[in-house]
């Protein structure tokens, strides 16, 4: 009986919230990979882009909810998204029109186009605060819980009570179809190869006759995709706070360069390396212990291996080491 | 003369538009806007001694500068003794258990080859060390934390005059980026940036949390002054005498007694604040003038051709047999000392450290905008672009705010996008620096005042 105490203490505080961080952090890693991979550059306009088409989603359900749509139990959000997705997808044109599009014609360094990448996030962070404010938001409506605590100690009679909220399942099974869906497009389609190719070697997908300005169009779209359901899903499950999106670019940063940047299923698999690493090492494990040892071990202290202060440091410290001993990623991705 | 002719102009364009805003506004605004573009200045030439000299990207500007700014309270606060009797001895020994892990390290990585067994050896060395640490230090932060919370709580400093902690916050940051330079420089160009970024992340998040050190969130506030107290001066006798000279054609007009003397002191109070002021400014321009004169002197030596070398093209310099990794880090450390200066400068003229406020984007982004925009490689545009970039950044808002009224006239004051456009000005300011930069890389890349490659 402790022992199942314990498990399920771990799954409500550390398995379920990982799965859940990780796999927003995945989407945006991926979103980051895809733009490194095949537009050539470092995005530092991630986390603001995600916001963006956040933003976007919130005033479609606004919009909804004052017309009396609604998805049941489901959040009114989910419907918003493919409405924010095209918004997001022709902002990003526009964005790359007028402004990434010079560059890549130039073929400028990455360098040059990553402190181009820093006026978008400027821009983009200007357009969100002006349109929606710059306060925290939280647009979640329907089922909070699909399973409360309570009734889980009730049907199990343990002392630990699970706790599972919706926006972490939807996060979850959102998560797994857009990416087996985007998998399954790179590599089964025949765009998708072409997309392949075209990162892996620029001059021989150009010999073979793939046409770049279709390939960087449709990873535009593609990314609008990832960053609207990214950002959107964060924003479920937590808020919506624009400069909470700007920093979390720091941890997606970190999740693809952990998986190898320019390989999307290393960024997939980075986002959780990095969830989980920074839920495992701040996590206090004292109530843990205490189900599992004797009563003449239980431990004093909290049994915490870093204080929760710091967070995102553990993410950035994994992220230093990958960098010094491993620079192509855990799971090798472009040479450095 | 002729050729520097753009360099003049420039210049005389942002003085006169400080002077318009003391005009217009009032000194002190202007007075402290120029203050703060003085200390952009030094950042802005530590970043582009990195970007301009040596095309060394350094995304963690942020990170120096509150190291700089951790130095002003490390050497400006007074001692807590009672804190240092309750937790020294332990703060000291995990000091020696550091610096011993961090030789015995050096020891392993100098004696044995490279080897699966010599990374498990040191991991093993660093996990088993941080353990000792946590254990001796615990009882001693918790004791140094204990004393008197609500005003101490944490070791406090050296007690010396804050302009010392200018040169340490120096080496503070420089130090930081030996370590930082011997770690990252072999990463390409944006890894390097996001390396950097990171770790100046995880610099704040030291600065915040280790309350003993830092007293963290809860700030340091009233830190020394190296310039007069607006308080004190408002009682000394030459000062009233100072601004009753400066103003007597405005006194003069007014004629009952009573009336003139309010008017007197209200013509000190706001004196004092700007008298104050210049002190500062006088003691920055010193800072900002002598970096000047050693950064064009380093940019025209041997040193510096040899720097534009290796920017240009690493190979080449290396078969010239130019050690490329030893002057990447050597520039790497001098910028970052730079910018460390500034940082001390920054806390200096607050006086007050909040760690909180350290954000990347004012910090590292806008620094950066300010080097590409002044123009990178060339320390006059450097400087230029610090002035600029600041002035609009102070001076977006109301800008805004004239462009929104301009362009809503049409509309009532209570329509809803009349109120909801100039609640929203402040963050005109972003797109005013987006749009900024992104006009200034797509149609003048090398910034306001570009590079000048000339021998002299």
């Amino acid at each position: 009986m402790d022992f199942l105490n314990a498990l399920i203490l771990l799954l409500n505080y550390i398995f379920v919230p990982a799965l859940a961080y990780g796999s927003q952090l995945a989407i945006g890693a991926i979103f980051v990979t895809l733009i490194y991979g095949i537009l050539r550059f470092a995005n530092f306009a991630t986390g603001d882009m995600m916001s963006f088409g956040t933003m976007v989603a919130i005033l479609f359900t606004w919009y909804f909810q004052s017309i009396g749509l609604s998805l049941g139990f489901l959040p009114t959000a989910l419907l918003a998204i493919p409405f924010a997705i095209l918004f997001m997808g022709l902002y990003m044109l526009i964005i790359d029109k007028f402004v990434f599009k010079y560059y890549r014609l130039n073929k400028s360094p990455p360098v040059q186009l990553a402190m181009v990448s820093i006026g978008v996030m400027f821009v983009t962070q200007a357009v969100v605060r002006i349109i929606i404010g710059p306060s925290d938001r939280r647009f979640f409506d329907g089922e909070k819980f699909l399973i409360k605590a309570n009734e889980f100690k009730e049907m199990t009679g343990l002392n630990e009570g699970l706790a599972i909220k919706s926006t972490q399942v939807i996060t979850i099974v959102v998560t797994i179809i857009l990416v087996s869906t985007l998998f399954w497009f790179l590599n089964k389609t025949k765009t998708g190869k072409s997309m392949r190719a075209y990162s892996d070697n620029e001059d021989l997908a150009l010999l073979s006759g793939i046409d770049p300005k279709r390939i960087v169009m449709i990873t535009w779209m593609i990314a609008a995709i990832l960053a609207t359901i990214g950002g959107v899903l964060y924003g479920l499950d937590k808020s919506f706070k624009p400069f909470t999106y700007f920093n979390n670019m720091l941890p997606i940063f970190a999740a693809a360069i952990v998986g190898g940047i320019g390989n999307p299923f290393g960024a997939f698999l980075g986002g959780y390396v990095i969830a989980f690493s920074e839920i495992l090492l701040t996590y206090a494990y004292k109530k843990f212990f205490m189900y599992v040892l004797p009563e003449s071990m239980e431990p004093d202290g909290l049994i915490q291996l870093l204080s929760t202060d710091y967070k995102f440091a553990v993410s950035f410290s994994i992220l230093v080491i990958v960098l010094l001993y491993r620079p192509s990623g855990i799971f090798k991705g472009k040479i450095l | 003369m002729r050729k520097n002719l753009n360099v003049i102009a420039a210049y005389s364009i942002m003085m006169g538009l400080i002077i318009l805003v003391g005009i217009f506004q009032s000194w002190n605004i202007a007075l402290s806007i120029f203050n703060l573009c003085l200390i952009s200045a030094v950042m802005t030439m530590g970043a582009n001694i990195q970007w301009g000299y040596a095309g060394l990207i350094n995304f963690g500007i942020m990170g120096f500068t509150a190291l700089g700014g951790l130095a002003a309270v490390l050497i400006s606060v007074n001692p807590v003794q009672e804190a240092w009797s309750a937790g020294g001895t332990n703060i000291l020994l995990s000091l020696f258990l550091i610096i011993g892990i961090v030789l015995a390290v050096r020891f392993v990585l100098k004696r044995y080859q490279k080897s699966k067994i010599r990374n498990y050896i040191i991991a093993a060395i660093i996990i088993s060390g941080i353990i000792i640490i946590r254990l001796v230090s615990e009882p001693g932060i918790e004791a140094i934390e204990e004393v008197n919370p609500a005003r101490t709580g944490f070791l406090g400093g050296l007690g010396l005059p804050i302009i010392f902690s200018w040169i340490v916050g120096a080496f503070f940051a420089g130090g930081l980026a030996f370590v930082i330079g011997k770690v990252a420089l072999g990463l390409r160009a944006d890894y390097l940036a996001i390396a950097t970024l990171l770790i100046s992340e995880i610099v704040i998040a030291i600065i915040k949390h280790e309350d003993w050190l830092t007293r963290g969130v809860k700030n340091v506030i009233g830190l020394k002054r190296p310039a007069p107290y607006e308080v004190n001066l408002q009682e000394t006798d030459w000062f009233i005498n100072l601004v009753e000279k400066f103003n007597s054609g405005k006194l003069a007009l007014i004629s009952d007694i009573a009336e003139r003397q309010a008017a007197l002191n209200q013509f000190v109070i706001e004196g004092s604040s700007v008298f104050v002021k210049l002190c500062y400014s006088g003691l920055f321009l010193v800072v900002v003038i002598i970096l000047l004169i050693l950064t064009q002197k380093a940019l025209y030596s041997p040193w510096g051709r040899m720097m534009r070398a290796i920017r240009d093209n690493e190979e080449a310099a290396n078969a010239m047999g130019k050690n490329v990794v030893k002057q990447h880090l050597l520039i790497f450390v001098l910028g970052s000392a730079i910018v460390g200066i500034a940082g001390a400068m920054l806390v200096t003229q607050d006086g007050l450290f909040t760690p909180g406020s350290y954000r990347p984007l004012r910090y590292t982004f806008l620094i950066w905008v300010m080097v590409i925009v002044g123009g990178s490689g060339n320390n006059f545009g450097a400087i230029l672009g610090g002035f600029v970039v600041w002035f609009l950044w102070i001076e977006a808002a109301p800008i805004g705010l004239y462009l929104v009224n301009l362009t809503t006239a049409g509309l009532e004051d209570t329509h809803f996008l009349k109120v909801h456009l100039i609640e929203s000005v402040p963050y005109f300011r972003f797109l005013m620096m987006g749009i900024g930069l992104l006009l200034i890389m797509r149609y003048r890349p090398k910034g306001i005042l570009p590079e000048k490659i000339e021998i002299k």
